[in-house]
């Protein structure tokens, strides 16, 4: 098997897709946080400057998740295929959700009328908080493992068997740890009035995450012993999540002394080292099948050929390169110019 | 209904809703380089205020085009699984090269695109523009090498049996110019840039009937009128460069396109005409022996007709197909001849002031975008009954986990979003024509959020 560094193709593309799906997460998850608390601020004023802080980013952020996307239909299109069929409703609702999300954002400000202007704050909320919860809902499933059959086919179970109680804890715990991102966001982006009403938010919503990560965490070790298998074998794997803890405790810590900015480096890295659990409680597997071992989905009976892979890789370092040269390019030339001040979105 | 049908449907209305959006972007890229590059060139301030208006009409194809894309990315994994594992290791480096080269460079360079206007250099801005267009010239390349590969495959070889049988790539290059890749991505790019002139052309022509901005209007119709010209003439030379790609490589699509049924005789082209597939006989205006002289520039050679195929092999829609071959080329032509003449009365001086022609032009946006649309629906469903041409039929290429009643939610769902958002596309596209190039929000340099911010401020 082909290797480079001493990783072999399929770990080299599995750490590719991960690499994007937490930039997603940690991108796109600030502008959902931030979303769902929307219909908690109630002035007119506080909305719309909360609305103009994910204003400029919000579709930027979604690239990455074009990307992520294609790179694992490209490299596990079998886990791919299997997975996007599996959850065929919420993904679906998924789409329409972040159609609908950007619809409202697009559609708010053309009208005066009050109730208007209600109508797509509801809708802008609730599409925001549905996204990270479905989000969740499908990393539950698939830390669940499902019912994968031969052929790597998913036997149908009904419609709406993605709604189990695990599935749904980690649906909202992940909406709360948005939430707590979000929060801590649009703290940097505001000031004022919102902003102190933002410090309470975000005591809400740390509890919120704290107490629900707690609970995850306890169900986890009780109910799914699977995923500690790989911890039991290597105990230095340990250290992952005794730092997710810390980096989870530095966030209150910072909040309290109102160094944002850094609480921010800290939710982002928080998500990270959650992904990075998840990946190490299922390496080399990608999907558990729950029917019968010999059936799940792992990084090597998913992935592309060597011959496919290697090209990709090869794309990818060509690429990357070239894209952190004209993102450093336009960040330098764009944010250069302008003192960008807290308010001038 | 079965999950085979309404997967189908599914995926034909969501990714001809997209492909509204795509040729409208590069089109009017492609005019915002140009207008731009006058403006630094020349100094023109007019061409500045020309390349800020179609800026925030582009800002609003761009982003509707990015919201309908995700959802054909999901469908290949949601509604194709069988296809999508069949697939992915030879689409696998196209869709990476898209995602790293294409989308990342799109969205890279947007943000100044968008917002830059008055916050860097004029070339600066210039150099955004053009990635931002090559980014979806790119996008455009990527994409149809795919969709090329699907339809003459290419590069590879099968493994695995039945049901478990999937392509590997074996070739990088071979799967990228498969035999009909450079032919459908010219006939696509010069597709959108017709999209994107005849948009800027019937724009500009309703403010020339309104007697509205008439200094600016001329100077952006007499761009958008050498773009639509040269290319439209373009677009007859690559689209017969595709049609002799199809006769060699499939010839069930070409037997189809003409409704041409016998095993093998000489064949004749139509201009119009309705196919009786029962009869197996076309009336219609025809040129005799046509066909078989684009295929072999001689009236006579025998050309391999639908009865050659077995019937399980042969598309089914003939008449459908027929059609909407016939009208992207009766469009074509049409094109051709109106771009001809608006040039003819240019040099003459009197295109300005033609109303009725300019009143045309106000409706022949409509032109591209129906053969840009017809194009593909003649081209996907001559590929049938293959999903991959001659290997993976459709109907074995569907999700297995998938009921019928989940796609038909989730298609009744898609409508409804769509529906909103074809309205909002109208309402705000009206908006801004009516607003009109001298928008007087000069901070208004990313239209759509910009607008809220401009209300906070007041
Ligand atoms: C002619 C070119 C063309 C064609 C045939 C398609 N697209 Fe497209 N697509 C584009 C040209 C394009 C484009 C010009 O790059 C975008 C960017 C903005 C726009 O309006 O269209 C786009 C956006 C876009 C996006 C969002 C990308 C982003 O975030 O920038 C996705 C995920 C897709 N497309 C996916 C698809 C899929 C899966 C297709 C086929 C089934 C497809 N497109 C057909
Ligand atoms: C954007 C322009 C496109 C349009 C308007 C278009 C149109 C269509 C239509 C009308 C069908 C249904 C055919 C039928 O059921 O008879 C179809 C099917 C399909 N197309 Fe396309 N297509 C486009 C681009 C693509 C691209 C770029 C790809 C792949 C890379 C693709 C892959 C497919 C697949 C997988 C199906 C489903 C199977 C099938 O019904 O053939 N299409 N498309
Ligand atoms: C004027 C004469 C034209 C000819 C002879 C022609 C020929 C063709 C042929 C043979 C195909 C099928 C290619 C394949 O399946 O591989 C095709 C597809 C297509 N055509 Fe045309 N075409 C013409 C004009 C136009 C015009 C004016 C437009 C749009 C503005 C257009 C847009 C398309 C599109 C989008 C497709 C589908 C993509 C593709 O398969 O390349 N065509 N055309």
């Amino acid at each position: 098997m082909n290797t480079f560094l001493g990783i072999d193709y399929p770990t080299l593309w599995f750490l590719v897709v991960g690499g994007l799906f937490s930039g997603y997460a940690i991108l796109d998850g600030f502008d959902f946080g931030a979303g769902a608390w929307h219909l908690f601020f109630k002035r007119e004023e506080s909305r719309r400057i909360a609305l103009n802080a994910v204003g400029p980013v919000w579709d930027g952020n979604e690239v990455w998740l074009v990307i992520g996307g294609g790179a694992l239909f490209a490299g596990f299109p079998i886990l791919y295929a299997s997975l996007f069929s599996a959850m065929y409703i919420p993904f679906m609702l998924f789409l329409v959700f972040i159609i609908f999300r950007a619809v409202s954002i697009e559609f708010r400000g053309k009208e005066s009328m009050l109730w208007w202007r209600k109508l797509w704050d509801v809708c802008y909320s609730i599409s925001s908080g549905m996204l990270a919860l479905l989000l969740g809902v499908v990393l539950g499933n698939v830390l669940m493992g499902m019912a994968v059959g031969e052929n790597f086919v998913y036997q149908d179970a009904g419609f709406l068997e993605f709604l189990n109680p695990y599935a749904l804890l980690v649906g909202i715990n992940t909406l709360a740890l948005f939430m707590m991102h979000g929060a801590i966001f649009l703290l940097l982006k505001t000031e004022g009035k919102l902003h102190d009403k933002l410090t309470r938010l975000l005591r809400g919503g740390m509890i919120f995450f704290i107490v629900t990560f707690a609970l995850l965490t306890l169900y986890t070790l009780i109910y799914m012993p699977h995923l500690s298998d790989n911890f039991k074998q290597n105990q230095a794997l340990f250290v992952v999540p005794l730092l997710a803890f810390l980096s989870i405790a530095n966030i209150p810590r910072l909040a309290t002394k109102r160094k944002y900015l850094r609480a921010f480096l800290f939710s982002s890295l928080t998500i990270s080292l959650l992904l990075i659990l998840v990946a190490i409680e299922l390496y080399p597997t990608l999907l558990i099948s729950t029917l019968d071992p010999e059936y799940s989905i792992t990084v090597y009976n998913a992935a592309s050929s060597e011959k496919s892979l290697g090209i990709m890789l090869t794309i990818v370092a060509i690429g990357a390169p070239l894209v952190v040269t004209y993102t450093w390019f336009v960040y330098k030339t764009f944010w250069g110019k302008v003192k960008l001040d807290e308010t001038s979105y | 209904m079965d999950v085979e049908l309404l997967s189908r449907l599914q995926f034909a209305f969501t990714v001809a809703f997209h492909y509204i959006f795509p040729p409208l972007s590069i089109g009017l890229g492609l005019l915002m380089v140009i207008m731009e590059s006058i403006y630094i060139k020349t100094g023109d301030k007019q061409y500045e205020i020309l390349a800020r208006f179609w800026t925030k009409i582009f800002a609003l194809t761009f982003g509707i085009g990015v919201a309908s894309g995700i959802v054909m990315e999901f469908e290949f994994g949601t509604n194709w699984a069988v296809y999508s594992k069949y697939v992915g290791d030879v689409f696998g480096s196209a869709l990476a090269a898209e995602g790293v080269f294409a989308f990342a460079l799109e969205s890279g360079f947007l943000g100044v695109l968008l917002f830059g206007w008055n916050r860097t250099k004029p070339w600066v801005h210039l150099v955004s523009t053009i990635g931002v267009f090559i980014g979806s010239m790119f996008s455009a390349i990527w994409i149809v090498v795919a969709n090329s590969w699907q339809q003459t495959p290419a590069g590879f070889h099968i493994v695995g049996e039945g049901m478990e049988a999937r392509a590997e790539i074996t070739d990088f290059w071979a799967m990228v110019f498969n035999p009909s890749s450079v032919d459908r991505i010219l006939h696509v790019w010069l597709g959108a840039f017709l999209a994107g002139a005849f948009l800027v052309l019937s724009v500009h022509s309703y403010y020339l009937l309104k007697g509205r901005f008439r200094e600016v209007s001329i100077k952006a119709m007499k761009l958008a009128l050498i773009v639509a010209t040269v290319f439209s003439v373009g677009q007859l030379i690559t689209g017969h460069s595709s049609a002799e790609g199809v006769a060699e490589n499939q010839p069930a699509k070409l037997a189809a396109i003409e409704g041409h049924f016998e095993a093998s005789a000489p064949a004749d082209m139509y201009l119009l005409g309705w196919v009786n597939k029962e009869e197996q006989k076309v009336t219609g205006l025809k040129i005799p022996g046509g066909l078989s002289f684009l295929v072999d520039y001689d009236f006579t050679t025998p050309v391999t007709g639908l009865n050659a195929f077995p019937e399980e092999d042969r598309p089914t829609a003939v008449n459908a197909i027929f059609q909407f071959y016939h009208i992207m080329i009766a469009l074509g032509l049409f094109m051709i001849a109106l771009t001809i003449y608006a040039s003819f009365l240019w040099w003459k001086g009197k295109l300005f002031d033609k109303r009725w022609l300019l009143f045309t032009f106000v409706f022949a946006v409509l032109a591209p975008q129906i053969a840009n649309q017809f194009g593909w629906y003649a081209a996907e469903m001559g590929r049938q009954p293959w999903v991959v041409y001659g290997l993976l039929r459709t109907s074995d290429a569907l999700s297995e986990a998938v009921s019928a009643n989940e796609v038909l939610f989730s298609l009744i769902l898609f409508a409804l979003i769509y529906a909103i958002l074809f309205t909002l596309f109208i309402y705000l596209l009206n908006k801004k024509i009516k607003a009109g190039p001298y928008d007087e929000q000069k901070e208004a340099d990313r239209p759509l959020q910009s607008e809220i911010s401009n209300i906070i401020t007041a």
